[in-house]
């Protein structure tokens, strides 16, 4: 190594390869009971679709799976191990207790079309969760259906384009800031509206003249991710809402960034219609390598006639139910209920902080981010000065000079042993390194990121080769991406 | 805050050394009056120990300890305890989309070898990472359809679930896709005359289910040839995946919307789920969802990394072939353990159990009511037929314990006092047995004919 790390030393790490690689055949790590009722003829219940041969399904003992499995996991960064500083996932602590409370036996068993009298126990939770995000967001009503944050931002422009198709006229268009994600025009595309782009101030925020020349009747809504992707607060997002209002239009929060917000300020409050929220960003749901998500979407009360069914509702005898009868709603986005088992945690991390502990916790994502643009302001460039929330937004003005980009500093950020930073987004910010540290960071743990960064920028002065080469100390190096593209390899093959 | 890991003066030495007094000045952005100046009413902040008897009583009033034949699209199979010995592992468990592939190969790894033993068990040449559900996979495979074939229309069975028809509609609905229904014959299969009739020259695609939603087993091979004769892809979506070892696959398909909850995830009240797509090679471009493929280092050494990026969100943005982000990696991950467990025997093994327990209990049931669609193969479920409601049958088996049947009045009313019934390996002879005699003492104390209506339908 150039520069010594003190976060992370190299130590010995297994080599694994495929389970079909292990597979022989008469290995197993299955048994059957006896079966207690009589074995019948394959052939002559399924005929012509008895299946014969399963391929080339593995063979292997549970030792070579738990081996398998755990050499496997060794090899992967995750949160337990340290910061994991990506911007806009707010990868924060994933409590066990979280994990502990979903197993439990009936609520891990519950089957979806289970009695109501024998399910109040599972409406109770979705009940009380739904009560906790409504306070927390300042909203009237909400639907935890959606399976993750894109399908909430999709169930979310559904009910606008609901509410106005009542109104007379379903509208064109959804205006996007320039900084959102990816997914808000994905989404709007799925729903079949036309996006039209809205440019950043120079301070990175919402151009409110702009929008007030863009927006006419045509316009359903305008999403704004707020904080946005910058960790920018819109500070005239209540003139924003006016506008919107004014022309009868609405607006959409992403709540990709709530972790700036909660307990200090509710988007219902100031001028939202319709949000979303990330379950497994900002209430500390398991990010599990990439899903599952939940993505439940909160509203104004003129909204609620359109909720996907079902809703729950206090039945007359006090007794909780799903109403499925509401001939406005916009339908059901996913089978049964959502992905409940990110609710239970979900209201166990809700229990666990309570009003004062969702509040410090807030106060520390931000307190962390400041810590962060402070200690690095100066050796990487700052695009925007504008203050910072649970965010901060650097690029790689300086390094590139010295060719070194964005994406490579994060690669040598790994030998330090250190997650990367989101690299390349927001687009409007060339070479963007986008850093979320989370409240789950403690100081010894922020001080060591800085200096791995500092480090890394003298590094690039010293020799940028070697940072472009990076990383060193992974079991393997740089991928070849474009190849993998070209000619895809998306699953194995037994040699011929 | 126990989940905070900072003290007051870690704190202040924070706020010092960024030059300011008070953490207020780092919310100052918001304007004041926004700002929240109140505790949010929430529950206090609760020891582990309260939190953990709060969701056991909930547990308990969630049907703990009773026995169930439901299935419709959500099965009680058993799961091994690897799974979620390694699943639990922090490293797979907080770990993120695999965007930096060095720090990630065991995420990597662990998709390519899902998306190898997907393929391998429906018979497709590749499948994806997953998607959130079996629902929302057969929409987003509606969706596929029609971009693979430039064609709108899709024809769709009754048979396939109904809740998954209700997602596809809304899908549809601002994508001006016509859906066309079919029904099903006297097999239980759906109308292969009539599915002749609806399949057009505009038609993208046909999605059926198989085994569908009554159990019964569709004759793909037919099917297919109805849709490839107008130049329509088949859609095969399936919802019981154990059915698969044990059942030909769908070879003839062009796309499988699959449901792998059957694989080792926990029934969980409807989800986390783990939906699936397993597709044609030539068709791979306009497949929504990540995929891992594999590739080379600088040194030669064989590696993997989430390829064909560009047809996703973050960079074709509207233009992509979906909006979808995540995957339902940890769950995939549950589902790729179950399948390495049973591998290429246990897994024919297990469904075997699955049919002679369902064979059993049909039989078992046919003594005393009517088992529709018998002379059909199935997998899994069946559907009786009864003179009284199932739902006053099932308020009375829930005094003993037991979940009765799906009742199906809501989505077939045509089927008349119908209830779809499963088992796994996990229903006991005694249990079926056990429900049987109930179900037949109820039934002879009611002297209603045949498909009567109910004085009043309990619930």
């Amino acid at each position: 190594m150039k520069h010594m790390t003190r976060k992370a030393t190299r130590h010995i790490s297994q080599n694994e390869g495929l389970i079909f690689e292990k597979s022989s055949p008469g290995k197993a790590a299955w048994k059957l009971p006896p079966l207690d009722v009589p074995e019948v003829d394959t052939k002559a219940l399924l005929g012509s679709q008895e299946r014969k041969d399963l391929g080339n399904m593995p063979e292997v003992s549970e030792i070579e799976i738990i081996r398998h499995f755990t050499r496997l996991s060794t090899w992967n960064y995750a949160i337990d191990l340290g910061m994991y500083p990506l911007g806009s996932c707010t990868m924060k602590y994933n409590p066990r207790v979280n994990e502990f409370v979903a197993r439990v036996e009936g609520l891990a068993n519950g089957h979806p079309y289970q009695a109501e009298k024998i399910s109040q126990g599972a409406m109770q939770i979705m009940k009380t969760l739904s009560n906790c995000l409504l306070e927390i967001t300042g909203m009237d009503a909400i639907t935890l259906q959606p399976a993750a944050g894109a399908q909430g931002e999709l169930t979310g422009l559904l009910m606008v384009r609901a509410y106005h198709q009542s109104q007379g006229n379903a509208r064109k268009k959804i205006l996007i800031p320039d900084s959102a994600h990816g997914t808000n025009p994905a989404t709007a595309a799925t729903v079949g509206y036309a996006v039209e782009n809205l440019k950043s101030n120079d301070r990175g925020m919402v151009d409110v003249a702009a929008l007030a020349a863009q927006m006419n009747e045509d316009v359903a809504a305008l999403m704004v991710t707020n904080p946005n992707t910058l960790g920018v607060f819109e500070q005239e997002i209540h003139k924003i809402a006016e506008l919107m209002h004014a022309k009868g239009g609405l607006l959409y929060m992403d709540g990709a960034n709530m972790n700036a917000l909660v307990g200090k300020a509710r988007p219902g409050d100031f001028g939202v219609d319709v949000m979303h929220l990330n379950l497994h960003k900002t209430f500390s749901t398991p990010h599990g390598g990439g899903g599952p998500g939940s993505g439940p979407v909160a509203i104004k009360k003129m909204l609620s006639p359109f909720l996907p069914t079902p809703v729950v509702i206090t039945k007359p005898d006090g007794t909780l139910g799903f109403e499925y009868n509401r001939p406005q709603s916009v339908g059901r986005v996913r089978a049964f209920y959502g992905n409940f088992g990110m609710f239970v945690r979900a209201l166990a991390y809700i229990f666990a902080n309570g009003p004062d502990g969702l509040r410090q916790t807030t106060e520390d994502a931000v307190l962390n981010a400041n810590y962060i643009r402070k200690g690095l302001e100066g050796v990487y460039d700052l695009p925007y000065s504008t203050p910072s929330m649970h965010e901060v937004v650097f690029s790689d003005k300086v390094q590139s000079k010295k060719g070194v980009k964005t994406m490579d500093l994060a690669k040598r950020l790994i030998d330090y042993g250190f997650h990367p930073y989101t690299t390349a987004f927001p687009l409007i910010v060339p070479g963007a390194l986008m850093i979320e540290p989370t409240e789950s960071e403690p100081l010894e743990e922020l001080d060591l990121f800085i200096e791995a960064m500092k480090s890394i920028a003298d590094e690039v002065e010293e020799d940028p080769q070697f940072v472009l080469d990076a990383p060193h100390n992974t079991r393997i190096s740089r991928l070849d991406e474009t190849a993998a593209a070209r000619k895809p390899v998306l699953r194995w093959k037994p040699q011929a | 805050m126990r989940y905070l890991p900072k003290s007051p003066a870690d704190r202040a030495a924070m706020l010092q050394a960024i030059g300011i007094r008070s953490i207020d000045e780092l919310f100052s952005p918001i304007p004041a009056e926004y700002r929240l100046t109140r505790d949010l009413a929430v529950p206090r902040q609760m020891a582990e120990s309260e939190i953990v008897d709060w969701f056991k009583q909930r547990a308990r009033e969630n049907g703990e300890g009773y026995t169930s034949f439901l299935g419709a699209g959500a099965y009680s199979h058993y799961r091994p305890v690897v799974i979620d010995a390694l699943v639990q592992r922090g490293e797979f468990l907080t770990s993120y989309t695999p965007y930096q592939a060095e720090f990630a190969q065991g995420t990597l790894q662990a998709i390519f070898e899902f998306q190898t033993m997907i393929s391998e068990l429906t018979g497709m040449d590749l499948a994806n990472a997953s998607m959130y559900d079996g629902s929302t996979g057969a929409a987003e495979a509606v969706m596929m359809a029609v971009r693979v074939t430039g064609k709108r229309g899709a024809v769709i069975a009754r048979s396939l679930h109904p809740e998954y028809r209700e997602v596809i509609n809304t899908y549809a609905t601002h994508q001006d896709i016509p859906l066309k229904l079919v029904g099903f014959a006297e097999s239980g299969a759906i109308d292969l005359k009539e599915l002749e009739g609806a399949v057009g020259d505009d038609t993208a695609c046909v999605l059926i289910q198989s085994p569908n939603f009554f159990g019964t087993i569709e004759d793909v091979e037919a099917i297919a040839e109805i849709a490839h004769k107008r130049g329509a892809l088949l859609i095969v979506s399936i919802a019981e995946a154990v059915s698969l070892g044990i059942v030909e696959p769908p070879r003839t398909a062009d796309i499988v919307a699959m449901e792998a909850q059957s694989f080792g995830v926990p029934l969980g009240f409807g989800g986390p789920y783990c939906g699936v797509l397993a597709t044609k090679e030539k068709f791979v471009r306009q497949m929504p969802g990540r995929l891992a493929g594999q590739t080379v280092d600088k040194n030669g050494k064989r590696g993997f990394v989430l390829t064909l990026a560009t047809r996703e969100q973050h960079i074709r943005r509207e233009k992509a072939t979906s909006n979808i982000c995540t995957n339902q990696a940890l769950v995939a991950l549950m589902v790729n353990i179950f399948m390495t467990v049973y591998g290429k025997v246990g897994l024919r093994e297990l469904a075997k159990h699955n049919l002679a327990k369902t064979a059993y209990a049909a039989d078992q049931f046919g003594k005393h009511a009517k088992v529709l669609f018998a002379s059909s193969p199935r997998f899994n479920e069946f559907v009786v037929q009864t003179r009284e409601d199932p739902r006053a049958i099932n308020s009375r088996l829930l005094e003993h314990k037991i979940v009765g049947g799906f009742p199906l009045k809501k989505f077939y009313p045509e089927l008349g006092h119908a209830a779809l019934w499963c088992c796994t390996e996990l229903t006991t002879r005694s249990m079926i047995d056990t429900a049987v005699n109930l179900v037949s003492e109820s039934e002879s104390s009611v002297r209603l004919p045949k498909n009567a209506e109910p004085q009043a339908a309990l619930r």
